[in-house]
């Protein structure tokens, strides 16, 4: 079990949550791929903390506060989510059209 | 061991991540989501990062998936509707691909670099005081930053309002 393990793996989070991202039109399932990139951002993060850092504090601390802005992100955008939802009557992101230029 | 361990970890973490982005009913993409994480969890404790995988579960399995689940909830009009991919579901796909061609191929190139690969264990203690010592301020400007989102969502969220009833009746 190498570093590279990890780095894979986490590569291969990150590209699955872009592609739920760019492929799904339901804005919740979106949010959804946000968190997986997300996560697959901290334990990238704490991989190279625990195999690389000369101080493996500091990765861990700041894999914490992505989990904080992770969660404060989500708060905000179902609040956002749940009002498009109460004034349009849909969450698909394909309808959200009213503000293109 | 481990590395059997790792695999089985990681397996199940990338298969319920494709389960995510792919599942049709957005409840089991919920669910899907909810294995995903616990999957990371278990990945933080096997990089000996104990703390981490003790907050992931709290507020990824906690907090987050329930809001998630009653977003869900709120938002589903009736059984029958799905909300599939995009038309251009494949050029995403492409694209995704891609990326991680790039990014594996630059990970192994450079994994030679280093010499031999040890893990480093991290004590509760030693994260406590670097939080708190080293990370003050950081620290304290998440916590107002969490606290601005959470009255932010309310007031989002909250029904009601002027702006709100003419948007209202705009809308057919």
């Amino acid at each position: 079990m190498t570093l590279l393990h990890f780095q894979l793996l986490s590569a291969a989070l990150f590209c699955l949550g872009l592609y739920g991202v760019l492929a799904r039109r339901n804005a919740v399932v979106v949010l959804m791929s946000v968190e997986l990139m997300l996560n697959a951002v901290n334990v990238m993060l704490v991989a190279f903390a625990a195999y690389r850092s000369p101080d493996p504090t500091t990765g861990l601390v700041i894999a914490i506060f992505v989990i904080t802005i992770a969660a404060a992100e989500v708060a905000l955008a179902m609040a956002i989510i749940l009002r498009l939802f109460r004034s349009r009557g849909s969450v698909n992101i394909d309808t959200l059209d009213r503000m293109r230029g | 061991m481990t590395l059997a361990l790792f695999y089985v970890v990681s397996f199940t973490a990338l298969l319920a991540a494709v389960g995510v982005v792919t599942a049709q009913n957005i409840v089991y993409a919920a669910l899907f989501l909810l294995l995903a994480l616990g999957a990371v969890a278990a990945l933080f404790v096997l990089l000996f990062a104990e703390f981490l995988a003790l907050v992931q579960v709290l507020i990824y399995g906690g907090a987050i998936i329930i809001v998630i689940l009653f977003a869900l909830m709120l938002t589903r009009r009736t059984e029958a509707e799905h909300v599939g991919e995009h038309r251009r579901w494949p050029v995403a796909a492409l694209v995704s691909i891609g990326l991680f061609a790039l990014l594996a191929a630059a990970f192994v190139a450079d994994s030679g670099r280093f010499g031999a690969d040890e893990r480093a264990a991290v004590g509760v203690r030693e994260l406590g005081t670097a939080l708190f010592e080293r990370w003050a301020i950081p620290f304290e400007v998440a916590s107002v930053v969490l606290l601005v989102a959470l009255v932010g969502a309310v007031v989002i969220a909250r029904s009601g309002g002027a702006g709100e009833q003419a948007e209202e009746e705009e809308q057919p």
